[in-house]
């Protein structure tokens, strides 16, 4: 219906049905869909009548962009302030850097991005308001990638610095490194070599998991700045009932989580020397 | 404890208790004004009044008027009913549901256990508002469609943290003092088990109130949220997006309101998770 309009009679909707194989008994769907899946074959539009696996190919470089970005900038500014907010416990840095994550996590990371939008790019007229910019020019794509690539940085280092400092004020309380305080270790190397690589570990298994909560929030952060992108593709999939297109973005989706998961456990194994793979 | 000390444990936890306090005082302010917002709105928050377009706050109207004439204060308030409606019922509805799951596998164990840790790690993996978009996509827009598909997308999550909250309390005496006596799994689930877990359930009930809130104010923004002309603090902002260079008040407000309310029930799960902190419990 979605696809004819809403005038479709009822032997058009049974042609289409049967051109699309939906008559045939659920598992041969099922089947067949996972065989034109292997073949790199994701269907077409209901709406555009584009094959959905060009549509897709086309819009994942920016969504890549955007996630890998906000999470090179959420690493960057969440891992030091997870610090400082350690070493500096229940002094000023402290109190300052957990009201900064505590309403990090309690702002919509849509209005974040309104709110940046509009001191930045209206008003101030530093950034760009919309768009992703020529995909040809590197310059102008990481021109436009500012402020969408900060909103979802912005809203991960609250997260990250929180999880950095509980898991930093766990190792400073260690044995370990008492011992090299005692030992005479300037406070500068304790923490960096004895300290820091341990306060890691948990940190990386955080960061990778928010990795997929990043591909939820680029969702949002595309339709704000109005680039396109894999989630953008998602909400209009949704919105037009374009079913085929619903699906393939779903199971791009699954499998960049499922892959996702991986490379972190991946990454857990190797950081942590007390895991062995055998 | 030597007496400065005490008194500087007393003076902390009361600092950190003093926080969660404005967090409450807040939260039930806003409670208040949603539920008395068909008496004190100062219009009604659908009635349009084309003359009145894009308005700046004033004392007319406190917080404007949008596209439509509509005044912003009142429509700032319905929405509020919206945003506490579903956040608080989908939460309720993903414990009802993901408490059962997680004590139920985290109690009997075995093949209980495989089935719903499985359950919630697959569903886990799935970012809250993209979970709550898919099932919406089946679903259809409304508000107890909304309460179901976020109540729906947080019961894995809350499964995994009942689940949790289980096993560490499984092992204790009187539970199995409860099964020497030949007490059913059933009952020891209910009236043991369910008690004593409680007090962390109501901590992350409270932080996931806070997360529904913001779940649903996102797919109000998308446009999947309650359906128009009801007013919704996500959508309001939506509109509000077009027209920022000159009414930019009709998407800052809600943002705000948003904040405030979300803001307050992170402050009170905070709060209560001090209180239920037995490491402060010393003084």
């Amino acid at each position: 219906m979605a696809a004819l309009g809403t005038y479709a009679s009822e032997e058009q909707i049974r042609a289409l049905e049967h051109q699309m194989g939906l008559d045939q008994p659920v598992m041969l769907q099922y089947t067949t869909f996972l065989k034109n899946l292997c073949h790199g074959e994701l269907g077409k539009s209901l709406i555009t009548h584009q094959s959905v696996a060009k549509e897709i190919a086309k819009v994942f470089p920016y969504t890549f962009d955007l996630t890998v970005s906000g999470m090179f900038l959420g690493i960057l500014m969440g891992v030091p302030l997870g610090i400082l907010t350690a070493i500096k416990r229940n002094r000023l840095p402290d109190y300052l850097g957990r009201i900064f994550s505590l309403t990090g996590i309690s702002v919509p990371e849509f209005y974040l991005g309104i709110l940046l939008m509009y001191i930045f790019a209206v008003k101030l007229n530093m950034f760009p308001v919309v768009g992703a910019g020529d995909p040809g020019n590197l310059g102008e794509r990481l021109y436009h990638l500012v402020l969408p690539a900060f909103t979802l940085g912005i809203a991960m280092t609250a997260f990250v610095s929180r999880m950095t400092r509980s898991s930093m004020l766990n190792v400073l309380g260690e044995d370990y490194v008492r011992t090299a305080r005692a030992k005479g270790v300037s406070e500068g190397m304790t923490i960096y070599k004895h300290a820091l690589r341990n306060a890691l570990i948990p940190t990386t298994t955080v960061v990778g998991l928010y990795a997929t909560v990043l591909m939820g929030g680029s969702v949002l952060t595309e339709i704000v700045f109005s680039r396109p992108g894999l989630g953008k593709m998602m909400v209009f999939a949704v919105k037009d009932r374009d079913y085929m297109t619903l699906q393939a973005v779903i199971v791009i989706f699954s499998a960049a989580v499922f892959f996702l998961n991986l490379v972190t456990d991946i990454l857990y194994a190797l950081i942590d020397p007390r895991i062995k793979y055998h | 404890m030597p007496e400065d000390i005490r008194k500087g444990l007393f003076f902390y936890t009361f600092r950190r208790n003093k926080i969660a306090i404005a967090g409450l005082v807040m939260a039930v302010v806003i409670v208040c004004l949603s539920i008395l917002a068909p008496w004190i709105s100062p219009y009604d928050p659908i009635e349009q009044d084309i003359k009145s377009q894009y308005l700046p706050p004033s004392l007319t109207h406190l917080c404007g008027t949008d596209g439509y004439g509509r005044d912003e204060f009142s429509r700032i308030l319905w929405g509020g009913r919206v945003s506490l409606m579903v956040g608080v019922g989908s939460v309720l509805f993903g414990m009802v549901f993901g408490v059962s799951m997680g004590i139920l596998g985290g109690y009997k164990g075995g093949k209980w256990d495989v089935v719903v840790s499985r359950f919630n790690d697959i569903f886990m993996s799935f970012p809250l508002v993209i979970f709550g978009l898919l099932i919406l996509a089946i679903l259809g827009p409304g508000l107890l469609k909304i309460i179901i598909a976020i109540g729906v997308a947080l019961t894995p999550r809350i499964s995994r943290l009942a689940r949790a909250s289980t096993l560490s309390v499984k092992e204790l005496p009187y539970i199995e003092a409860a099964r020497a006596v030949g007490q059913g799994d059933g009952k020891i689930m209910l009236i043991h088990v369910l008690p004593n877990i409680f007090g962390e359930l109501l901590v992350m009930g409270t932080m996931w109130i806070a997360t529904a809130i913001i779940v649903e104010a996102s797919l109000s923004f998308i446009g999947l949220g309650v359906r128009p002309p009801t007013p919704s603090w996500g959508s309001m902002i939506r509109s509000g997006l077009d027209q920022l260079t000159n009414a930019p008040w009709l998407s800052m407000i809600p943002g705000l309101a948003i904040f405030l309310t979300v803001f307050s029930f992170n402050l009170i799960a905070d709060g209560l998770r001090d209180i239920a902190d037995p490491r402060l419990r010393g003084a």
